[in-house]
């Protein structure tokens, strides 16, 4: 780990303008990923500003009728929320579905959405890795990639985003609320805020420098069933190898690709009376194979499939 | 010498007067593990405070240092010193043995330029904290001159060559016997390379007391770590004394020493001060040895009724470049099924990569995942039920060596198991019972895992309260060793178990082999019963020549030790007060076993017999596991809720080792995908269902004077056969390349 000082923000203006004028600076929430990752000197931030503190932790009504989700609030926090467990089963189940609960004690919602791959070349320093080191290459694409995206990715960068929860909240059509540096609260929809990785996979979201995310809004809850299904080589704490969150009529995939996928071709295939795997299989005719994870196709499929089917409760 | 025939002997702990052998007794350091407060190797208090020292791992797996730049680094807050090859303290050669009598060679860390394998320890930083030592082995600047590794296992099997030393061992004529076989089965098997993934990293803490280097590290083995450490530094054998109290994990990983143990000592040295160094995480995974990877050919030929005519393992692995270390994993198969035409021998291949050595039931927990499924298929293939087609291959003696056998209840196993589990509710013919979402199998498989004992010492004293403190060069990797030590202390001299104090793990106590191969608890065990009889013979005589004593004038052979009471029919005093009035220094004395001469006259095993039920979900091609019994014959058991964790333990490992555990190697560049717990998959609390471990009430009076054997490997040996079998049995395909990953079961259903 390198050397970093550290500031505990008093209010989420003065942490923008912070992370604004200071060098190399990043937000600190739960710590989960990035602490691990400065161990493996991957993330080598020379300042560190902690948000954790925040008072952004409220899960509150809106009058629309949805939810108001503070970015500190914990993930285990939302996931038992009894709002959350009737309204939005989809998030809790796609929640827990995530880490370990000691994980999930310390992760925030706004800290889950910013988490980095688990692509093993990202995480070993001596390979090359377009994400952590620009322009070195991408030691994935020729390597035991068994894991990596289907959808969406480039020559530059195959990896995949790690959440179970963003997959849920994308399905749910939530929207991210931000404050930027120049203290201007912006709100746009969480689909619009991770990149696909073209050519500069190490930029990975639409955020600007310094800005950090506040809140994430859930719409009111959308009619029909929710479902959320992860395969995993093992029964927990384990990255998945697919998911799928049904809400209604809309789905979103999980690690099949650089950011939570919303399943446009399939919900526009079922709006139109597809059945469920007609509706995957015109979702995945873009899905490409790199290497060894051209499984990762089929069981996407399977699985969206048979978890829209849960939803409809036909299955 | 003694013989086999004095095993059958009664003495105190096959007595068992006061009902300790046998008993659950908690863990004798379990308070001090659960409250945080054991120290473990780095975690000991030094007489000064430490230095850290960080290795700094090669990022290649095959070439030469050509540059060093170490600038920054030594420029860096609080470093003291880095070391490289250039540079490194003076060491005696790789694989010098001043002492004849050293039970390992030296060990040089940083000896020169080359690379062997990726991970391969290449710099070493001293400073003053964790903190800066880590921040500064970052900026050690090496350049390299990287050869092609030669990493590629599966690709040059062709290549394999006979282990040196070792041939073939075929009995009748195997090709033969197989070509008239009227039923035969031919499959290959794969397993990948397994890490020992231990919770405690190795590591050590080392100062130097005058010319003494005291050092406390985390090893199986406490003499072969001493003399290496002292060959490797040009000292005296005498003059490294080191300690190994407790030990997060081995699983065999820890039965030799690495770079750590040199390297604190080293830089104790340089700096006058302790210094502490422990092997990441990361670097766990390529700088200590790994379980290689398996390709196992399976042949077996049987008649229609299912007697078996000829058997054949041939397993290929691969161990490093300048090694010699075999997975031997066909050799468990010589003393397992009866058949007149038999054929098993290993192929090696060297290659660059880190060293092959051994984990947990080296050789049966590959074999047996080839064997056990084996078996399985044949017995379908003849429409018999496996544990029929297993019990008519069942051999009188054992079918290589015609020994008789020690004690082989391995029927009694598979028998009592199936009435246990309900094995008669399997429908034999697959993909037939749902339970929800979930297909629905069982399977079985036999384990057998060899029993040995090996010399060793021991010390009992006993002071003027009565206690009793045994002392051996033992050592506890989670095993239970303390405990087991305490309660045949107990027992032998009559004193309750709250009077027994152990102490082990030091290289100044009586030796003894240690922790490996599940010959742990016998071998110190029955040391500990040789002490612990002399200690009582000490204690007669003391008693029966003391006119103070109730008991004097004897006669010494009649003393009876019980409740902290010696007697001699109604004349009875204390241990402590005889010891306070008669030798208030306490006595002490030591007690040697040695195998017995005749022991090799016996083919002497552990057995069990596996029970497993899955879940597959037919989407997905996820595999739970949903219950599992093991079945075990081990002897007699010293302790009911060590063994059992012990067998449990063994057997998630084997529910592991079929579906979830494996590394690989990436062969551009000769290192392994998985580095952290969070990529390499061994079983969490949701991955096991129900579990449970029954041992049979036996005694193998032919293994050694308790009449136990060793249970630490014989758990995971046959228990992921049991889980692919129950895998089959769910979903009607089978899928030999483990683990059997939801990829791999997928587009084996899909393909049928």
């Amino acid at each position: 780990m390198r050397p970093f000082t550290y500031e505990r923000a008093r209010d989420p203006q003065a942490a923008v303008k912070a992370a604004a004028e200071t060098p190399g600076a990043r937000f600190l929430a739960g710590g989960t990923n990035l602490l691990d990752l400065m161990k493996l000197e991957i993330e080598r931030p020379q300042h560190l500003i902690d948000v954790g503190r925040l008072p952004l932790g409220q899960v509150e009504e809106t009058p629309e009728g949805g939810l108001r989700i503070g970015s500190m609030a914990s993930n285990t926090a939302l996931a038992a929320d009894a709002r959350v467990r009737s309204r939005y089963p989809v998030l809790t189940q796609a929640i827990v579905a995530g880490g370990s609960p000691q994980l999930r004690n310390k992760a925030t919602t706004g800290g889950n959405l910013l988490q980095r791959t688990r692509c093993a070349y990202f995480y070993d320093t001596s390979k090359p890795c377009n994400k952590r080191e620009p322009g070195s290459g991408c030691g994935a694409l020729e390597g035991l990639n068994r894991n990596a995206a289907i959808l969406g990715a480039s020559h530059a960068c195959i990896a995949t985003h790690p959440s179970d929860m963003a997959v849920a909240l994308v399905a749910l059509d939530a929207r991210v609320e931000t404050l930027a540096p120049d203290g201007d609260a912006r709100e746009f929809p969480l689909m619009e805020l991770h990149r696909l990785p073209g050519e500069t996979p190490e930029v990975e979201t639409h955020l600007i420098r310094g800005e950090l995310i506040t809140a994430v809004v859930l719409p009111p809850p959308p009619e029909g069933g929710q479902v959320y299904r992860k395969v995993r080589d093992r029964a927990s704490y384990a990255a998945g190898l697919a998911s799928v969150a049904v809400a209604g009529g809309r789905v979103a995939l999980g690690m099949v690709a650089h950011k939570p996928w919303r399943a446009a071709e399939a919900e526009a295939a079922l709006a139109g009376g597809a059945s469920p795997e007609a509706a995957m299989d015109a979702e995945l005719a873009s899905a490409s194979e790199t290497g060894r994870n051209g499984f990762k196709i089929t069981l996407t499929a399977r699985l969206g499939a048979a978890a829209i089917a849960e939803a409809k409760g036909t299955r | 010498m003694s013989s086999v025939a004095d095993y059958a002997l009664p003495n105190p702990v096959t007595d068992n007067r006061s009902g300790l052998i046998g008993k659950g007794v908690d863990r004798y350091e379990g308070p001090l593990k659960v409250t945080g407060s054991a120290p473990y190797a780095y975690e000991v208090t030094p007489p000064s405070p430490p230095a850290y020292g960080v290795m700094v791992p090669a990022t290649i797996a095959c070439g030469r240092i050509i540059a060093v730049d170490a600038k920054a680094a030594e420029a860096s807050p609080g470093v003291a010193a880095v070391w490289t090859h250039l540079n490194a303290p003076e060491q005696a050669p790789r694989g010098t043995r001043v002492h004849p009598r050293s039970t390992a060679p030296s060990r040089p860390v940083l000896e020169d330029d080359r690379v062997r394998f990726f991970g391969q320890p290449v710099a070493f930083v001293l400073a003053d904290t964790l903190e800066n030592a880590q921040a500064a082995a970052h900026l050690v600047q090496l350049t390299y001159e990287e050869q092609t590794p030669d990493v590629d296992f599966h690709g040059q099997l062709a290549k394999a060559e006979q282990p040196p030393g070792e041939e073939d061992v075929e009995i009748g004529d195997f090709a033969n016997g197989f070509a008239q076989s009227p039923a035969k089965l031919d499959e290959t098997w794969c397993t990948p390379i397994q890490n020992h993934c231990q919770m405690e990293p190795c590591a050590s803490i080392a100062w130097w007391d005058g010319e003494t280097c005291v050092v406390h590290t985390s090893v199986q083995m406490v003499k072969p770590a001493q003399h290496g450490l002292a060959e490797t530094l040009k000292i005296d054998r005498d003059a490294v004394h080191l300690m190994t109290r407790y030990i997060g994990g081995g699983f065999g990983g820890k039965g030799q020493t690495y770079d750590d143990i040199t390297l604190a000592a080293l830089g104790a040295r340089f700096l006058g001060r302790p210094v502490k160094v422990a092997y990441s995480r990361q670097h766990m995974m390529h700088g200590t040895i790994h379980r290689p990877a398996t390709v196992q050919r399976v042949r077996l030929g049987a008649t229609k009724d299912g007697q078996l005519t000829a058997m054949s393992i041939m397993t290929t692995t691969h161990c490093q470049r300048d090694g010699h270390f075999t997975e031997h994993a066909s050799n468990f198969a010589r003393s397992l099924y009866a058949a007149p035409n038999r054929l098993t021998g290993h192929r090696l291949i060297h290659l660059d990569l880190p060293g092959a050595g051994p984990m947990r039931a080296p050789g049966e927990a590959s074999g047996m995942l080839s064997l056990e499924c084996a078996m399985d298929e044949l017995a379908e293939a003849l429409g018999m039920d496996p544990i029929e087609l297993r019990i008519k291959n069942e051999p009188e003696v054992d079918p290589e060596t015609g020994k008789p056998f020690s004690l082989r209840q391995l029927v009694r196993c598979m028998r009592e198991g199936a009435q246990l589990f309900g094995w008669d509710r399997r429908n034999p013919r697959p993909g037939q019972a749902r339970d929800g979402r979930w297909m629905v199998g069982m399977g079985m498989a036999a384990a057998i895992r060899g029993n040995f004992l090996l010399p060793a010492k021991a010390s009992f004293s006993v002071d003027r309260h009565g206690v009793i403190t045994v002392r051996q060069g033992m050592t506890d990797i989670g095993t239970g060793s303390y405990t087991v030590l305490a309660q045949i202390a107990a027992e032998t001299l009559g004193v309750p178990l709250a009077d027994v104090r152990v102490e082990i793990g030091d290289s100044e106590l009586p030796p003894a082999p240690g922790s490996g191969g599940q010959f742990g608890a016998a071998t110190a065990g029955s040391a500990a019963l040789a002490a612990g009889m002399n200690l009582r013979k000490a204690i007669a005589d003391l008693a029966a020549n003391d006119p103070g004593s109730p008991l004097h004038g004897g006669p010494a052979e009649a003393v009876t030790f019980q409740d902290g009471v010696i007697a001699i029919a109604n004349r009875s005093e204390s241990l402590a007060s005889l010891i306070a009035r008669a030798a208030p220094e306490g006595l002490t004395v030591e007690g040697e076993h040695r195998p017995a001469a005749d022991a090799r006259n016996w083919s002497q095993h552990t057995y069990g017999a596996h029970f497993c039920e899955v879940g597959v979900d037919p989407v997905t091609g996820e595999t739970r596991m949903r219950r599992m019994l093991g079945v075990f014959a081990a002897g007699r058991i010293i302790n009911y809720k060590t063994a059992r964790s012990q067998l449990t333990g063994g057997m998630i490992w084997g529910v592991a080792s079929a579906l979830t555990e494996g590394n690989a190697v990436d062969p551009r560049y000769g290192s392994l995908v998985n580095q952290d717990l969070a990529s390499y998959l061994v079983p969490v609390q949701a991955d096991i269902g129900e579990l449970d471990a029954i041992m049979l009430d036996e005694a193998d009076d032919k293994a050694n004077p308790l009449g136990i054997k060793g249970v630490g490997e014989l758990g995971i040996s046959g228990a992921g056969a049991a889980v692919a079998n129950a895998i089959y049995n769910a979903v009607g395909v089978r899928v030999r390349d483990y683990p059997i990953t939801p990829d791999k079961l997928l587009g084996a259903m899909l393909a049928r």
